[in-house]
């Protein structure tokens, strides 16, 4: 439940990010300045601008993998609205918990857990009790064309673009109110990018606030209510 | 305060000086019930002297370490009695040495070395005992065959997961980690990290584990403390460390890890 109707689900309020250098003798690398916009529940908002414009800085900053120099991410959680730019460690585990999904196009596997237990952690850790993970998992293996025989095997030794739908699975099985997604649908086939097109949509009919980059124009196109270009916000 | 609130674990301006050696210098930290905290440093930062103040393994020559005993009270270590020094050290903590033989007793059997705990505080069926101890084999993936056995006849990685059922069969709070996977081999490492993760997650203790290991921190941990020279030169959330570096010698970490 937001603590007040009014409040939008991500408020990004004149975000900054430097990073310094100094195994290069404290170069300074600037990739944001000034962004401001906000995701409100519902609706998805596709991050646009060219390969190195900051995007992907941008939805690490939101999801605490980087910090903020300056500015407030507002999150509307249940809890209340937490600013990650200044939020504690203990605060930004619980948001992620609660609140923030993230889905790259990466998986970070773990040894020995199969690819569907990997799904079914995911749903459990929202709060889904095991019978209901265990059906969504299922079904998000089956809709992502992962073939039946991987369900059982840890992904270590999967293609690329297998280990990229289990992650995806990941992503979607953990219902939360806000899901960032980076490029999930980067050197997916046409039809699991269509899925992952539905995933989206179904996602944002239950009330979430999707904030994602796609390269890709044609699931651009599906899943996009708004497009804000980072390229203005440069630094 | 609410228990959730409160830490479990306080440390405040911790110091530890070997002659005229600085050991760990002016180290504070809050650890909170269910959290998993990495220290991580090279050889000789200090890192394993911080467990060891924290854990009651040594005193501090500055400093204090506050903990929430199970009444809910936060008491000074430095001022229990021997009685409840025994008891926390033997109920509600663990200890994962990195030499498993500190942590076993190797003329012990498996079955033993487990029921020692459970003796210790209080267990007297031996029956019970003995089905407590094979079920704790069974978690950490020990054949129930081999429990009669000593540790002295496993291997490595097995007596480390030993090591850890021993520990974990009081239903500790809090765990201390000496580098739990150090002299393993690597894919033996890669099945103890996932059992005491899922180990960790399912009980909801609360770790303090020291790593000169990048990857068991970003694996295991929830947040980070690096240490150089015996101080705490950068802490944080542990992806937040690990993917924004701030500090030049954080940085240095990072980037010196092999990429594979």
């Amino acid at each position: 439940m937001p603590p007040t109707s009014t409040a939008p689900a991500l408020d990004i309020h004149a975000i900054a990010k430097t990073f310094v250098m100094h195994l290069r003798g404290g170069a300074q690398l600037p990739v944001v300045r000034g962004a401001s916009f906000v995701v409100d529940a519902g609706e998805c908002v596709v991050l646009g601008g060219p390969s190195g414009a900051g995007k992907s800085s941008v939805l690490k900053m939101i999801f605490g993998n980087y910090r903020t120099d300056a500015g407030h991410i507002r999150v509307a959680s249940s809890g209340g609205i937490v600013d990650v730019a200044s939020a504690s460690p203990r605060e930004i585990v619980a948001l992620r918990r609660s609140t923030i999904g993230y889905v790259s196009q990466f998986l970070r596997v773990i040894p020995r857990i199969s690819a569907l237990d990997l799904v079914i952690a995911a749903a459990i850790e929202t709060g889904a009790d095991k019978d209901t993970a265990s059906d969504r998992a299922t079904r998000l293996l089956c809709r992502l064309n992962l073939p039946e025989r991987l369900w059982h095997l840890p992904p270590a030794t999967f293609s690329g673009g297998e280990q990229q739908r289990v992650n995806i699975a990941r992503g979607f099985a953990a219902e939360r109110p806000i899901l960032l997604l980076d490029e999930p649908t980067a050197s997916l086939d046409a039809a699991n990018r269509d899925v992952v097109a539905e995933l989206v949509a179904e996602q944002k009919s239950k009330g979430a606030a999707v904030l994602g980059i796609f390269h890709d124009d044609d699931v651009r196109r599906l899943v996009a209510d708004r497009i804000v270009d980072i390229t203005r916000f440069s630094a | 305060m609410s228990s959730a609130e409160t830490p479990l674990l306080r440390a405040d301006g911790l110091t530890k000086f070997y002659g005229t050696r600085t050991g760990c210098l002016d180290v504070s930290l809050n650890l909170y019930e269910g959290e998993v905290l990495a220290v991580v440093g090279e050889s000789g930062s200090g890192k394993s002297t911080l467990l060891s103040l924290l854990s009651m393994q040594m005193e501090p020559t500055h400093g204090h370490v506050h903990y929430r005993m199970r009444d809910g009270e936060m008491r000074d270590l430095a001022g229990l009695s021997e009685a409840e020094c025994r008891l926390l050290l033997r109920t509600d903590w663990g200890f994962v040495h990195q030499d498993a033989r500190l942590g076993l007793r190797m003329g012990v059997s498996a079955g033993g070395n487990v029921g020692e705990r459970l003796m210790a505080i209080g267990w007297r069926n031996y029956g019970r005992i003995r089905h407590e101890a094979a079920d704790w084999l069974a978690r950490v993936e020990i054949d129930g065959g081999r429990i009669d056995d000593p540790p002295g006849t496993f291997s490595g990685g097995m007596r480390q997961r030993l090591q850890i059922a021993k520990n974990l069969v009081t239903k500790p709070r809090l765990v201390f980690m000496d580098e739990p996977t150090g002299g393993l081999d690597v894919s033996v490492q890669a099945r103890l990290l996932d059992l005491v993760r899922g180990l960790v997650a399912d009980l909801g203790l609360a770790a303090i584990i020291v790593t000169h290991d990048l990857a068991v921190a970003r694996l295991l941990s929830h947040r980070l403390m690096v240490m150089k020279a015996g101080r705490v030169i950068e802490t944080g959330l542990t992806d937040q460390v690990l993917d924004d570096p701030r500090e030049p010698y954080t940085q240095l970490l990072v980037s010196s890890v092999l990429q594979v």
